[in-house]
């Protein structure tokens, strides 16, 4: 493949005796859907903090276009094109829909103080196209009448597309989302995964952390396959699906989390 | 839904339910400005306090943070006033801004550290910072006079003019208000009261979508002590006087209620919180020795009835739309 979007190599992260993420390489190349899965406790979300950089590796390099972005503040790691969601639904819940997607507009501007004090045409344009595009996001995610509604008062499912579209409003080109279908029903994971498809005719590259098995299988291209912190596997649906080493974690082990919906596709 | 009308961020002034309470604002103003006095007194420091919580409601509102040290900053900016207009005969008006400029220094040195902390630690923190600067004034003898105070402090002027009498220093410190507001409804209204938002909504987030939030929540902090210390400042002119106890923690407890009160988060909440704490007290004169008890009993039923402030009630009245103020 071409130059990867991502590189993630030999990475490791401890917390004290345990390696939450054990030596794990792989690359993501732009322009499709990838998937991280894996039993509970298998160094996901860590994993998901470490390229972000709300954790840094205790060994190992992240580069991201070929620039080196290990142990970058998140902030600075957002503002060079990877944004991320969250496991559990971190919106603003007393601004409106709307006002939560404006806000992620951050990285879109730079006015500062002077600029809001005088409010110079530049901030004021700023202001205006922050508001567009927060509109536009929010059609494209499915919430087009919900502007004005506060994100608290949203229904859950609500809540994880305003999620996307806020990510989407920082102007990402790798867009991490942890577990964007947990608690949604069969309805709302299917507009889901119609909206994650769609990021990619939008340029984006998506990776996501998922436990709805038919969910990954039916949109990622590729999978790589995390157990106890190791990389136990990678390469298309198909190719995981009868990795034996696959089949082993998510059956043969203790946890039995993702078994259900494994077996119903297998 | 409405169709909702583009929002222009500005609160809806022909509304009832806002222009009634201003109306009365005026009204009260109005009165006072005829029949000065002791009124003008209170709504004098009514406009100090709201100058003070307007910068409280920047760091607590806007941004989300806890802080019980603000009253150091109005010591900061107090006492620099004082002790250089009288020891050292500066003027009013080149005194103030170096008093500012030394609370907003503090500020940024203290923050630093300080910021990193979240919820109780922060708030801690903060607190230890009120009571440190308040002990220097009263130890550091040589400059502060201790307990004793400063006293013959000019008063607002420039030139060798000060302002001749009590509703010109009123129209001054309505005047200053004024200004404070706007530039909170400025800030509010900005990709960087956006910023602010976030942060008070979620820090993870907002770090996940690119906002520098150690810097922001520092820049919120140091803008709050500016206004503090401008407040403070304020006050020793007008008074005319300063001592250790001005900006003891009372201070803080009365920004608080005025907060809260008003509301918090809301550009006008610490106008109104300051303005009806200020005349609360004087409203209950007649209650004679239930004063107290009236006063507690009405700061009650306002955060039962209220819990959003005053400024949000506006919100529950018809003719509503869009964002309040």
């Amino acid at each position: 493949m071409s130059q990867p979007l991502l590189r993630v190599e030999n990475v490791c992260k401890r917390f004290g005796g345990l390696a939450a993420v054990d030596d794990v390489s792989f690359d993501i190349a732009p322009g499709m859907v990838s998937a991280i899965i894996g039993p509970n406790g298998a160094g996901k979300t860590t994993l998901f903090n470490l390229i972000s950089g709300f954790l840094p590796p205790t060994s190992g390099r992240i580069q991201f276009k070929g620039q080196e972005i290990t142990g970058l503040a998140p902030h600075r790691i957002a503002a060079r094109g990877i944004v991320r969601t969250f496991q559990l639904v971190q919106l603003f819940p007393d601004l409106t829909a709307l006002q939560n997607v404006e806000a992620g507009c951050h990285l879109r501007g730079k006015g500062g103080l002077w600029a809001a004090l005088a409010r110079t045409p530049a901030a004021r344009r700023e202001l205006d196209a922050a508001t567009t595009v927060a509109r536009d996001l929010l059609d494209f995610v499915g919430l087009r009448g919900r502007e004005h509604v506060a994100a608290g008062a949203l229904t859950y499912g609500q809540q994880r597309l305003l999620e996307v579209a806020r990510a989407m409003a920082a102007n990402p080109q790798l867009v991490l989302l942890d577990e964007p279908a947990a608690g949604l029903n069969a309805v709302e994971t299917e507009h889901l995964a119609g909206v994650i498809r769609a990021l990619i005719a939008r340029n984006v590259t998506v990776l996501l952390i998922e436990h709805d098995m038919s969910l990954v299988m039916r949109i990622a291209q590729h999978i790589v396959v995390l157990d106890f912190g190791k990389k136990i596997a990678q390469g298309t649906a198909q190719q995981v699906q009868n990795d034996p080493a696959v089949l082993e974690a998510y059956l043969g082990g203790v946890e039995m989390d993702a078994a259900g919906e494994e077996g119903a596709h297998a | 839904m409405t169709s909702p009308a583009t929002t222009s961020p500005r609160p809806d002034f022909l509304r009832p339910a806002v222009l009634v309470p201003w109306l009365i604002g005026m009204g009260v103003l109005a009165y006072a400005f005829i029949a000065g006095g002791y009124l003008i007194t209170v709504l004098g420091f009514a406009a100090i306090y709201a100058i003070f919580v307007v910068g409280l409601n920047f760091f607590m509102g806007y941004t989300g943070q806890v802080s019980f040290g603000q009253n150091a900053f109005a010591a900061i900016g107090g006492y620099t006033s004082a002790v250089l207009t009288t020891a050292k005969g500066w003027p009013v008006f080149a005194a103030m801004p170096v008093g500012i400029a030394a609370a907003a220094l503090l500020a940024l040195a203290i923050g630093y550290p300080t910021l990193r902390l979240r919820g109780h630690y922060l708030a801690m923190a903060t607190l230890a910072l009120g009571l440190i600067v308040q002990e220097i004034a009263v130890q550091w003898d040589s400059v502060t006079m201790g307990y004793t105070g400063i006293s013959a402090i000019p008063g607002l002027g420039a030139f060798g003019w000060e302002l001749p009498n009590d509703r010109a220093q009123l129209a001054a410190l309505l005047a200053a208000l004024a200004l404070c507001l706007w530039i909170s409804s400025r800030l509010k209204h900005s990709r960087l009261g956006h910023a602010l938002a976030a942060i008070a909504g979620s820090e993870d987030a907002a770090r996940a979508l690119g906002i520098d939030v150690a810097r922001y929540k520092l820049l919120a902090f140091v803008i709050a002590a500016v206004y503090a210390a401008f407040a403070g400042s304020l006050f020793v002119h007008i008074v005319g006087f300063v001592s250790p106890e001005v900006f003891g923690l009372h201070m803080v407890v009365l920004g608080f209620t005025m907060l809260y009160v008003g509301g918090i988060g809301t550009v006008f909440g610490p106008l109104v919180g300051a303005f009806i704490i200020s005349l609360l007290p004087e409203t209950f004169r007649s209650f004679k020795e239930y004063q107290d008890l009236a006063y507690g009993a009405a700061l009650i039923a306002l955060l039962i009835y209220a819990p959003k402030g005053l400024a949000s009630l506006s919100r529950f009245l018809p003719g509503r739309k869009g964002e309040g103020a």
